[in-house]
């Protein structure tokens, strides 16, 4: 397999954009990141675009209307929460595999209000199961997540709150977060409960946004970066939910990032230390509090007391190992599709020293990973390095 | 004749067809012969060991223990909130996820480690009628009486 490069990257702030259209949104991050790549979309051999809740409109193509039709080839990709970095893994594969040279990923989402998700269905509402045989939504699927560890290792109510409380700290200095407030710890945990223990600021919001990506052969980038510093894309790893006891009942969503975050590391050749910071799908703080233990950045049962000693913090707060330090989908929020993308931009704006993570600026980041879990469910993994 | 039959049938009906309602109210699951256990009596094949045709009926227990459980305090319209939501052990190796009943939510959030291992039993109840005038029934479960 080849090397590949992240060549150009574009984002469009999250948040709501009842006057825009699903293809508009994902083509305004195309051409910020075609713009970032110094080329054109003509220069494009293979685009992968990501949407979930119009993966049957064929979104890709429709970006292609409104920005080229190059007439190259377009797969749209949906996987759930992981639809965005499925897509970016996509491309990746089509330039590592030496298909093409150059590859362009999309993810989008126009959520509008659309939150609970999960527990719904059709046919006669008599039989529609949610609250009555318990719930399927993602507020008290991941909330259960959370009271898994509280069961196993005696996490308390405030770790989780406290991972809430840092996000949104975080949050303040991304002009692309979707929301930009500081929190206390008392407005978290005295917030009204959406599923316990999850408080309204323990989920993330429902929104509307697009990040895009261009990748290239290491050919390209030499032709084209211009002397630019550029991330290299280490590890792409995609899994998803082996057999374990409850996985059909409880979705288990440790084990196949476990098994992600192994081959990861492999892959790159380098292990949890060597990681300048990581972007975690933080859906619900009680998802971020096991994903702690899961990427190795603390071990088994130690997810409280990594959070008491300052661990997920940015740095320049005073803190260690930091996690979302964009503020996380709990803060700039997680338009599905478009969240897999926006992870790998983050990582790849502190790795090469881009203005647009300037006031939040990781320091000597040399290496740094984006997980994301698509509920069903999917894994995926991308170390980046420089 | 029998179509017939069905036409002016008026009895209840399980909200799943693993609930079943004769002799008496009763999950009934399917055992692979590699020991894992489903509900979904139609599944094409065994997940975790992939074998299609090694499946034998095995009716679970009425009694078991909470997993884990979280309160739902926002749904869909029509759905009454808080209520309590719970991953449920049973004694053959499944896990079954229903309502908890009789517990108060409120007292189950500020005492979880109340409720993990807590033994409950099986209840049925109607929660619906259905387009065609069946009772539909749900299971759910509660803290055991004995």
């Amino acid at each position: 397999m080849r090397n590949v490069y992240v060549l150009g990257t574009g984002m469009i702030k999250f948040g709501r954009y009842p006057d825009k259209t699903v293809p508009q949104l994902g083509g305004q991050a195309a051409i910020l990141a075609l713009k970032d790549a110094g080329i054109a979309i003509k220069d494009v051999e293979m685009f992968a675009c990501g949407n979930l809740m119009q993966s049957n409109a064929m979104i890709g193509q429709r970006i292609l209307q409104q920005i080229g039709q190059t007439g190259i080839p377009v797969i749209n990709v949906a996987n759930a929460c992981a639809t965005g970095s499925t897509a970016f893994r996509e491309a990746y594969m089509s330039v590592a595999a030496g298909m093409y040279d150059i590859a362009m990923a999309v993810g989008v989402e126009q959520m509008g209000k659309a939150g609970l998700l999960g527990g719904a269905g059709g046919g006669d509402p008599a039989y529609l199961t949610e609250g009555k045989l318990g719930s399927g939504t993602m507020p008290a699927v991941f909330g259960q997540a959370g009271i898994e560890h509280m069961r196993k290792y005696g996490t308390t109510r405030e770790h989780f709150a406290k991972i809430s409380v840092k996000s949104h700290k975080h949050a303040t200095k991304n002009p692309f977060s979707q929301y930009r407030n500081e929190v206390s710890l008392e407005d978290v945990m005295n917030a009204r409960m959406v599923a316990f223990p999850n408080t309204l600021y323990m989920c993330c919001p429902t929104g509307d946004g697009a990040a895009a990506a261009i990748l290239v052969s290491e050919d390209k980038l030499k032709q084209l970066a211009g002397g630019r510093k550029r991330a290299k894309v280490a590890a792409s790893v995609l899994t998803s939910d082996p057999w374990t006891d409850r996985d059909l009942t409880l979705p288990d969503v440790s084990t196949l990032t476990r098994r992600a975050s192994k081959q990861a590391y492999e892959k790159a050749g380098i292990g949890p230390k060597d990681i300048a910071l990581t972007e975690l799908h933080d859906c619900f703080a009680t998802a971020e509090l096991v994903h702690y233990e899961n990427l190795g950045l603390c071990g088994d049962g130690e997810a409280g007391k990594f959070i008491d000693s300052g661990g997920g913090v940015h740095p320049g707060l005073g803190g260690h190992d930091p996690v979302n330090v964009s503020g996380g989908l709990l803060s700039k929020g997680h338009p599905l599709g478009a969240t897999g993308v926006a992870n790998i931009c983050e990582v790849v704006w502190h790795l090469t020293q881009d203005d647009r993570a300037k006031e939040r600026q990781v320091p000597n980041a040399k290496a740094g990973q984006a997980h994301v879990i698509g509920l069903g469910s999917a894994c995926t993994i991308h170390i980046l390095t420089v | 004749m029998a179509e017939q039959a069905q036409a002016t049938d008026t009895g209840p009906r399980p909200i799943v067809p693993w609930l079943k309602l004769e002799p008496k109210p009763h999950l009934e699951a399917i055992k692979c012969a590699c020991g894992a256990i489903y509900l979904d009596p139609k599944r094409v094949a065994c997940s975790k060991c992939g074998e299609a045709d090694k499946f034998t009926a095995l009716s679970l227990s009425d009694k078991g223990k909470v997993y884990v459980f979280s309160v739902v305090h926002q749904s869909y319209p029509g759905i009454k909130t808080p209520y309590v939501t719970a991953i449920v052990d049973l004694p053959e190796g499944i896990s079954v996820r229903a309502n908890l009943t009789d517990v108060d939510p409120e007292q189950a959030q500020k005492e979880p480690n109340k409720i993990f291992n807590l033994p409950v039993e099986l209840v049925t109840g109607v929660t619906a009628k259905d387009r065609e005038g069946h009772d539909v029934i749900a299971f759910s479960y509660r803290p055991s009486k004995n």
